[in-house]
């Protein structure tokens, strides 16, 4: 793959008005944006026909620093405004950029259910196991014992996999990676692109500040080789017996399925109540 | 444009019923709901009709989703609609609220029940005024429209719909579960006979760069609509003219947010709406809204009969209130009624409204059952 330059891809495809970014040193969003805009790019997507849509939380804050068509919505809600936007214009491409906060704990039922419908959308999900924005408080990503400043102890509760919750609810195509895994990362977003039908990358992602400080984890290079250390390849994995896998995060392609999109359901669903009210042939 | 249902003639059918039609009738073609009981019957003659007319109709998860799945929708250029009742009117305050700051117009109705919680589903209240008013958080405005009977419920959805595109904001359609079930007949005009106003779009690049800016000086900013290539962002928090978010600064958010209120309320007179019955020499006058003003009607002619001055004031527009309007009414009579099926919630609004030059009081009246004709005289007449 020719990976051309980071300004390049940032003159062509951010807003130059609303940079700095709110983003932290350390922060692993910036990456996930760049291999999303890499994906775009490298496809040759046409930018006036992708809608970004998110909900609040600092990954959410994306759709702002990218030239397209956006929609910044309530915490947790994006999918449900993403619903409206592509059935009221399947010619829409959508990207969702969610936290693991929101999209798991106060967005987990629109994301089960977008899922299950299968919505056309790409979701692309930072999970840092935490909520950044707010200022570390837990995650329902958070593996047991994490500490957040709503967990001071350290996580009490299961966490949610949220990959495997995707690839049960019916996804189309599911991939996990850290953001360490930078081509793994912008293939597995190529593939979810082209795919109609609910699609998710979710992306293991530092948070220094909020999430590292608190589980002495200070800085980003701490983190990757602490997601080095906790991440076991689905190849591997396979192998290996539940009790080494306690404790691991398995990365890799989960899903990769033909499902019929929502777009498409609903337009034989169309065709289906001319034909039964005598309307069509 | 063929119609799944007869269109230039009348038919008797019930209140929900009635909205699904108007909103097809308005241009509406993308409807999430949530069942809710007394107003599932609209969402189900939508379901029935909207893929007849390619239109999409989407049973979402909840209200919620319903709420937000509408605003997505009229982004994406679609006239848009949900409806619910009190405790699923609840859950959509949230996005409502994002509805208003964003300038998105969509329609939701509030068929009310009797509350709070899960209260009376299956019987009648209007315990949603304040909700409907003053629901959501922070300093807002929409417009509440409040229909009285089936044909009205049909002609404020049509005007509800107008007038969301007009000023790009949230219209919220207050009726109640006997308007909602009971079946009246309704004429159902033809497609031409109807004034349908379409939201203003950007004229060129130039004025789309301005999603939230007053480049008219109508306080109303052009929509600039996804996939047409302007690339717009749109945002909850408080934002600029462009649309860029702008949270710590007062004088952004304050001439954001009184923009948002003046656009409504210097188009008052555009959208008040109300009818007025015998008030012209009455003595004593009555203020309500709805289904209750049906009995104030036959209240007012009874009073007339025995030898009393009444008058009605029925208003059809619950908010923006015109306040002066109560004010010379309450110059003009010795006393105002208020009957609703609440224990005071349009009351208040009349009584700041009177202003203390006419004495105000309130026939509040709860348990599901619309005031008699006869309560309402035995008040007047002491």
């Amino acid at each position: 793959m020719y990976l051309k330059s980071a300004y390049e891809i940032r003159d062509k495809y951010l807003r130059k008005d609303m940079l700095p970014t709110i983003f932290c040193p350390g922060c692993g969003i910036g990456s996930a944006l760049q291999y999303t805009l890499r994906a775009i790019d490298d496809l040759g997507l046409n930018q006036d026909e992708i809608v970004w849509v998110s909900g609040i939380g600092c990954s959410s804050r994306v759709p702002g620093f990218v030239n397209f068509d956006g929609l910044h919505t309530t915490h947790g809600r994006a999918l449900a405004f993403a619903t409206g936007i592509k059935l009221a214009n399947p010619d829409l491409k959508i990207i969702a950029f969610m936290g693991d906060g929101d999209a798991a704990a106060i967005g987990g039922n629109h994301l089960i259910h977008a899922i299950r419908r299968n919505l056309d959308i790409t979701v692309i999900l930072i999970n840092n196991f935490t909520y950044g924005m707010t200022g570390g408080q837990v995650a329902p990503t958070a593996l047991k014992g994490l500490r957040g400043t709503t967990a001071p102890y350290g996580q009490f509760e299961n966490p949610f996999d949220i990959a495997d919750l995707a690839v049960s609810a019916g996804a189309n195509y599911v991939a996990r990676w850290s953001v360490f895994n930078y081509l793994q990362g912008i293939n597995s977003i190529k593939k979810a692109l082209n795919k109609e039908g609910f699609t998710l990358v979710e992306f293991l992602s530092p948070c220094p500040i909020s999430f590292g400080r608190r589980n002495r984890m200070k800085t980003a290079p701490e983190l990757l080789r602490w997601y080095q250390k906790i991440t076991v390849p689905l190849a591997k994995a396979k192998k290996m017996p539940p009790e080494e896998l306690e404790g691991k995060i398995v990365i890799g392609e989960f899903a990769d399925r033909d499902r019929p999109g929502l777009v498409r359901e609903y337009e034989a669903y169309k065709k289906r109540a001319k034909k039964m009210m005598g309307w069509e042939e | 444009m063929r119609y799944p249902f007869p269109v230039g003639k009348s038919d008797f059918i019930q209140g929900d019923e009635a909205i699904a039609r108007a909103a097809i009738l308005a241009g509406c073609r993308f409807y999430a709901g949530y069942p809710i009981t007394p107003a599932s019957e609209i969402f189900e003659a939508m379901a029935l009709y909207m893929p007849l007319v390619d239109g999409v109709s989407i049973q979402m998860e909840d209200e919620l989703a319903s709420m937000a799945a509408i605003i997505g929708a009229s982004w994406a250029g679609a006239k848009a609609m949900t409806a619910t009742s009190g405790p699923g009117f609840s859950l959509m305050q949230e996005n409502l609220g994002y509805a208003i700051m964003t300038e998105t117009p969509v329609v939701v109705v509030d068929v009310q029940r009797g509350g709070p919680s899960t209260g009376q589903p299956t019987l009648a209240a209007q315990g949603d005024i304040m909700q409907a008013i003053w629901g959501t958080h922070g300093d807002h405005s929409l417009i509440v429209l409040s229909p009285s009977t089936v044909q009205e419920a049909f002609d404020f959805t049509i005007r509800a719909f107008n007038l969301a595109e007009k000023y790009r904001t949230p219209v919220v359609l207050l009726t109640d579960a006997e308007i909602a079930h009971m079946r009246e007949r309704v004429y159902v005009p033809l497609p031409e006979e109807i004034e349908i106003i379409n939201r203003k779009l950007p004229a060129n690049e130039e004025e789309a760069k301005f999603p939230f800016g007053d480049i008219h000086g109508d306080g109303v900013p052009p929509m600039p609509i996804f996939g047409r290539g302007y690339r717009t962002y749109v945002t909850g928090l408080t934002h600029d003219e462009r649309g860029r978010p702008r949270t710590v600064e007062a004088e952004v958010h304050e001439k954001l947010i009184r923009r948002i209120i003046e656009k409504l309320e210097r188009n008052r007179e555009d959208i008040i709406s109300y009818d007025a019955f015998e008030l012209d020499d009455a003595e004593v006058a009555i203020v309500s809204t709805g289904i209750v003003s049906r009995s104030a009607v036959r209240a007012v002619k009874i009073l007339r009969e025995r030898g009393v001055k009444a008058g009605l004031l029925k208003l059809n527009t619950i908010w923006p209130f015109d306040f002066d309007m109560i004010e010379e009414l309450a110059e003009r009579v010795r006393k105002i009624y208020v009957p609703e099926m609440n224990l005071g919630q349009l009351y208040h609004l009349v009584k700041e409204g009177a202003n203390g030059k006419a004495e105000v009081e309130l026939i509040a009246k709860i348990g599901g059952e619309v005031h008699t004709p006869m309560e309402i005289v035995e008040r007047v007449v002491g």
